[in-house]
C-alpha cells in the first residue's frame, strides 16, 4: 500500500480586488488540494479539494474573492 | 549565531519524524482551519478545535480548567507527557494551545519549527487514520495569570506608559482602515489601535518555509520598534490568538522576562465606550 503523503507542493501570490492572496496547491492521494489564504495576517479563507488541480483552485479563488468583497476599507 | 533563549520549546520536522512511536510524546494538532487536519495529519497526532476545545463555549474567556483537564485526560496526557504542538497558518493556533497549556502549568511543551506547512511541502508520511489513547486523570496546576494581561493592566499600562504595547495586526487593521482582517467579520466598533501601541505583524517572524527567524533578526525585528528587555511588554490583535504567537516568540525565543498576552484585545478595547483610540499607520519610533 502506497504511504499518504502530500505531493507537489507548490505555492504563489497575486491580488484579489487588490488584497494580496496566497494560493498553495499540493496533492494527497487522489485529492488536489488548493487553500487561498490572506498574506497579511496569514489566515486560510478558502480551501478546497478536487478530483483535479484546476477545479480546487478554481473553487478557492472563487470563495476568496467572495469574501474579500465583503471587507469594507475606510477613511482614516 | 546565536541561539534561542530556551531552544528547547521548538522541535524540527527531521526529529518529530524519527519519534512517531514514542509512546512519551504526544502529537496535537491545532488549525486555524479546522477541517485541515481530515485531509491528512502527522500519523499519531490528535486534532485540537480552537473553536470548540480550546476556549468556554459560553462566556468569552479561555478554556475553564475542568474542561482543559478533560481534554488532556481524553488525549492521554499525563503531567510528564511531552506536548508537540503544530498547525496551520505558522502554527498560529498552535502558538494559542501553548499560551493555555502553560498557564495551567504543563510542563513540556514544544511547537514543531515551521508546522503543518513545513510537513506537507516536505512531502512527509500523513494519515487520515485518527487514534486514541487510553485516557489519563489529569490535574492541572493552578492557572498562572501572570501570562495574560486583562482590561485593567492595559489601561494603566496606556495611562503611565509603563509597558510596551505590541499591536500584531496587520498595518490595515491597525490603522484603522479595516476592522477585521479580510474576509473575516468585523467585531468591533472602532477601527484604530491602543494608544502607545507600535505595529509589529506576527507573521514577520517567520521565513517563507514557516520556521522561526533567528534569534538575530527577531532581536532587530523588535528593537526597531523598541521592544526589548528594559520593560514589560503587551501583546494583543483582534481576540487574543495572533498575540499569543508573538508572546512565544517574545517569551521563548528572545527570552523576555516580562510579557503578557492580552487575548481581551481589539475586540474588547475597540468595543469599549469612552477608550482612547489612535488612528493612522505606524510611525517610526520616537516620532
Amino acid at each position: 500500500m502506497e504511504q499518504l503523503k502530500s505531493q507537489d507542493y507548490k505555492e504563489r501570490q497575486f491580488e484579489i480586488d487588490g488584497w494580496p492572496v496566497k494560493l498553495t496547491s499540493y496533492r494527497i492521494g487522489e485529492k488536489y488540494v488548493c487553500q487561498a489564504d490572506d498574506v497579511s495576517p496569514g489566515a486560510c479563507l478558502a480551501r478546497f479539494t478536487a478530483a483535479t488541480p484546476e477545479e480546487a483552485e478554481s473553487q478557492a479563488i472563487s470563495k476568496a474573492r467572495h469574501l474579500l468583497s465583503k471587507t469594507r476599507r475606510r477613511e482614516i | 549565531m546565536a541561539t534561542y533563549a530556551h531552544p528547547e520549546v521548538l522541535v524540527e520536522t527531521d526529529w518529530l519524524a524519527g519519534k512517531l512511536n514514542d509512546s512519551s510524546i504526544r502529537i496535537v494538532e491545532v488549525d486555524v482551519d479546522t477541517a485541515a487536519y481530515d485531509l491528512g495529519h502527522i500519523p499519531g497526532a490528535l486534532a485540537w478545535s480552537w473553536t470548540t476545545q480550546l476556549s468556554d463555549t459560553v462566556r468569552r474567556d479561555i478554556l475553564p480548567q475542568d474542561q482543559f483537564e478533560a481534554l488532556l485526560s481524553k488525549s492521554g496526557i499525563k503531567p510528564e507527557t511531552t506536548i508537540v504542538l503544530y498547525g496551520d497558518s505558522n502554527n498560529w493556533f498552535a502558538a494559542w494551545a501553548f499560551w493555555q497549556l502553560k498557564i495551567y502549568g504543563h510542563k513540556d511543551v514544544r511547537i514543531l519549527n515551521g508546522g503543518r506547512k513545513k510537513w506537507l511541502a516536505e512531502s512527509r508520511e500523513l494519515s487520515q487514520e485518527v487514534p486514541s489513547y487510553p485516557a489519563t486523570q489529569y490535574h492541572a496546576k493552578q492557572p498562572d495569570l501572570s501570562l495574560r494581561a486583562f482590561l485593567p493592566q492595559v489601561q494603566e499600562a496606556v495611562r503611565n506608559h509603563s509597558s510596551s504595547l505590541v499591536d500584531v495586526r496587520s498595518p490595515q487593521e491597525f490603522s484603522g482602515e479595516i476592522l477585521a482582517p479580510p474576509g473575516l467579520p468585523e467585531t468591533c466598533q472602532r477601527g484604530g489601535h491602543i494608544p502607545g501601541a507600535r505595529n509589529v505583524p506576527w507573521g514577520k517572524v517567520c521565513q517563507d518555509d514557516g520556521t522561526f527567524k533567528s534569534f538575530e533578526d527577531l532581536q532587530a525585528l523588535y528593537a526597531a520598534e523598541g521592544v526589548d528587555q528594559s520593560r514589560p511588554t503587551i501583546a494583543y490583535c483582534r481576540i487574543g490568538e495572533r498575540s499569543s504567537h508573538t508572546w512565544f516568540v517574545l517569551k521563548y525565543l528572545l527570552g523576555l522576562p516580562n510579557v503578557v498576552n492580552y487575548d481581551g484585545s481589539w475586540t474588547e478595547w475597540g468595543n469599549l465606550v469612552g477608550a482612547p483610540v489612535e488612528r493612522g499607520a505606524a510611525k517610526a519610533v520616537g516620532a
